[in-house]
């Protein structure tokens, strides 16, 4: 079986400034990644390239999603190929319903793969069900996209936003930051709902809290733009006992 | 200034011909209002950039062309033709071809009864008292030459009377039509809208052309809402992009009057857009709300004057503007605030979507405050489209033009959600979704062009 994922020598740059210095990655389907590491490693910018946000230069390497060349595509053909990104910082948008905004984009992704548009009859009870997971008040539904939304509200409303668009392939950009216990509680269970052999996800994160929570298959240590280390769950506790200064350590050595 | 002797001849010339025409027979006061004002706007001429109410709007290429008024004759437009021009829901719609009505065109549907809604010639040559007693009393003709203009050529248009306790629930519709002609041609439509005390209505003015070729079209409408009246008033401009439209709505509220005066402006080359509401009577209320929508070269000018006259009164107003490609749209929004009129509360907000690094946007708010116990504010913001809220968009899927246009729908929206509900807001929505799709699009392939190139 060919890989979901696979990254291939990634060099990116920003501003001509070289964040990613080869990174090499392979996720199947039905595994769960965790990619750990010290702010600006560049696990942030693994995020984004994935997505395609424009500001990042790829000068060398390739990704394959599925078998298709993933640097090739427009962020919206990335998302009607079945990548979704929670968003460390999600964005407001003032003047779009909740509601609003998630039919469109369940209905530009089915209009994408040839599939009928969901009417609004059809998608409310999808939503419904899927905001009573996130333990989300109705009345979200039909207030603008994340605007007036508390943090742990906001990181709530991307689980929501993948439950609905059920991805391939989930990237969850430090949605433990700013969360407190019984966010991250409830963020957690959204996510583990939806965890199944067809999907993978990808878990960013600085600490290891929230991978008690969301237990990975895999940990890999980001360091300076390079996977340093790569190994089970263990590794995560590892990483919180001694910290990333021995890691570094250890890779020079090694 | 006065105005420069070629265009002084013509319409010297054209007034000459009027007066020697079917306006001759009009009454006395009549011929003489429009002298006065004839005279006045000689004497005015143009405004130049130098007048400081024009700062920003260049009319010389108004100024410079030979207009000439239409002959009273036959259009060649069917019933056909304006269907797509029918407002879904009106109570009735009165049809203008170049500033006259045209009686077969127009739909008088069901008004509550005694309600009179007819063209302005039909109300002159009838009971013309009520029309002697307030034509004219609230347009200022003496400071502004466009008024003057149009008053010195008033002819028809539309003559709304809705008598005291009527609430009218349909929208009345106001449909003027431009008809160019082989030489540029003007029209001076004049509207008297009179809310008797205690009543209600809304009313749609809709300014279109048929046809291209050069218009001016120099449009002014007079509403007096009596005591505790409430009325929308709908402006919407789609004429073509060689289109002219100077147009004026003065507004004399009464005690308590709640007025909305709601201009949706979305074509046309060069667009004035003047408001001014008087808040005479205590306790009254104004939403002076608008949306703008530019592209090409395309000038739209929004000048804004709220006068605050009696204590107690309240003034809302928003802009939005949406400018892409080169045009060039200006806010100008003044509110004086009489001496007496205390407790008064005033506020004002232009917000600005530049969509190109060519569109330009000058905005200018001008408070004079003459009482002390007052609340005024304002603000402007000019931004771009957002883009992480775009990437953010696309990222679920929606692709890129879609992305846009919902944005710049949803920064539209803003002045939608103030109208109320009913037909004349579906009919601007259609409209409004209409040309935000188009401007969203062509936003998408300048941008592509700009990538590959």
């Amino acid at each position: 079986m060919s890989a979901l994922l696979e990254i291939r020598d990634l060099h990116v740059s920003v501003d001509h400034h070289e964040i990613l210095k080869g990174i090499n990655l392979q996720i199947n389907a039905g595994e769960v990644h965790s990619i750990m590491g010290p702010n600006g490693s560049g696990k942030s910018t693994l995020a984004q390239v994935l997505t395609r946000r424009d500001a990042y230069e790829v000068t060398s390497g390739e990704v394959l999603f599925n078998g298709k060349d993933l640097l090739a595509m427009k962020p919206e053909e990335v998302a009607w190929e079945g990548v979704f990104m929670a968003f460390q910082y999600p964005v407001e948008i003032p003047g779009i319903s909740n509601v609003y905004f998630l039919r469109s984009a369940v209905n530009a992704i089915r209009k994408a793969r040839g599939l009928d548009e969901m009417t609004a009859a059809e998608f409310l009870p999808l939503f419904r069900d899927k905001l009573g997971l996130l333990e989300m008040d109705d009345k979200l539904m039909n207030r603008s996209v994340n605007e007036g939304f508390s943090g742990g509200e906001k990181k709530r409303n991307e689980i929501l936003q993948m439950a609905v668009l059920e991805p391939r392939l989930a990237i969850l950009d430090e949605t433990d930051s700013g969360l407190d216990i019984d966010a991250l509680r409830i963020v957690a269970k959204g996510v583990n709902a939806m965890r199944s052999p067809e999907r993978a996800m990808v878990v960013v994160t600085h600490y290891q809290r929230l991978l008690t929570y969301i237990v990975p298959d895999y940990v890999h240590v980001l360091m300076d733009g390079r996977i340093v280390r790569s190994g089970g769950p263990e590794l995560a506790l590892e990483l919180e006992e001694t910290g990333y200064g021995s890691m570094e350590t250890n890779t020079s050595v090694a | 200034m006065t105005v420069t002797s070629p265009t002084l001849k013509s319409y010297l010339e054209c007034f000459g011909e009027f007066e020697a025409g079917v306006a001759g027979r009009d009454p006395r006061w009549l011929r003489e209002l429009r002298r006065e004002a004839f005279a006045r706007f000689c004497e005015l001429g143009f405004p130049t950039t130098h007048d400081e109410d024009w700062r920003f709007t260049d009319v010389s290429a108004i100024a410079k062309t030979t207009f000439r008024l239409t002959r009273d004759g036959r259009y060649n437009v069917s019933p056909l033709q304006l269907k797509p021009w029918r407002v879904d829901g009106a109570g009735c719609q009165l049809v203008f071809l170049n500033g006259r009505i045209a009686p077969e065109l127009s739909v008088l549907g069901t008004l509550p009864e005694n309600v009179k809604v007819a063209g302005l010639t039909d109300a002159i040559r009838g009971d013309s008292s009520s029309v002697e007693k307030h034509l004219g009393r609230h347009l200022d003709v003496r400071r502004d030459s466009f008024s003057a203009l149009n008053t010195a050529f008033v002819e028809d248009g539309a003559y709304v009377h809705v008598p005291r306790g009527v609430v009218v629930e349909e929208p009345i519709c106001l449909l003027f039509v431009s008809i160019p002609g082989a030489s540029p041609v003007m029209n001076h439509p004049r509207n008297l809208i009179l809310m008797d005390e205690d009543s209600q209505a809304t009313l749609v003015e809709e300014y279109v052309t048929f046809g291209e070729g050069s218009v001016f079209c120099n449009a002014a409408t007079e509403i007096v809402a009596g005591d505790h009246t409430v009325l929308s008033h709908y402006r919407i401009e789609r004429e073509q992009a060689d289109t002219f439209n100077i147009s004026t709505l003065s507004i004399h509220q009464g005690r308590s009057a709640n007025v909305a005066s709601h201009s949706v402006l979305l074509c046309g080359a060069l667009v004035r857009n003047n408001v001014h509401p008087v808040l005479a009577g205590e306790g009254g209320e104004c939403l002076i709300n608008g949306l703008f929508l530019g592209s090409d070269n395309q000038h739209i000018d929004n000048y804004m004057l709220v006068e605050h006259a009696s204590p107690h009164c309240s003034s809302r107003q928003f802009y939005n503007g949406i400018l892409d490609d080169h045009a060039h749209g200006v806010f100008h929004g003044r509110i004086i605030v009489h001496k007496d009129a205390q407790k008064t509360d005033a506020k004002q907000t232009n917000r600005n979507l530049l969509l190109s690094d060519d569109a330009q946007i000058d905005t200018k708010p001008q408070l004079e405050i003459h009482a002390d116990d007052v609340k005024c504010t304002h603000g402007a913001t000019i931004g771009q489209i957002d883009e992480d809220a775009l990437f953010y968009l696309r990222s679920r899927g929606v692709d890129e033009a879609s992305a846009r246009n919902m944005l710049i729908r949803a920064f539209a929206g803003e002045c939608l959600e103030r109208m109320k509900e009913g037909p004349a807001r579906r009919h601007v929505e259609a409209l409004v979704n209409c040309y935000v799709r188009q401007i969203a699009k062509t936003v998408g392939d300048s941008d592509s062009e700009g990538e590959s190139g």
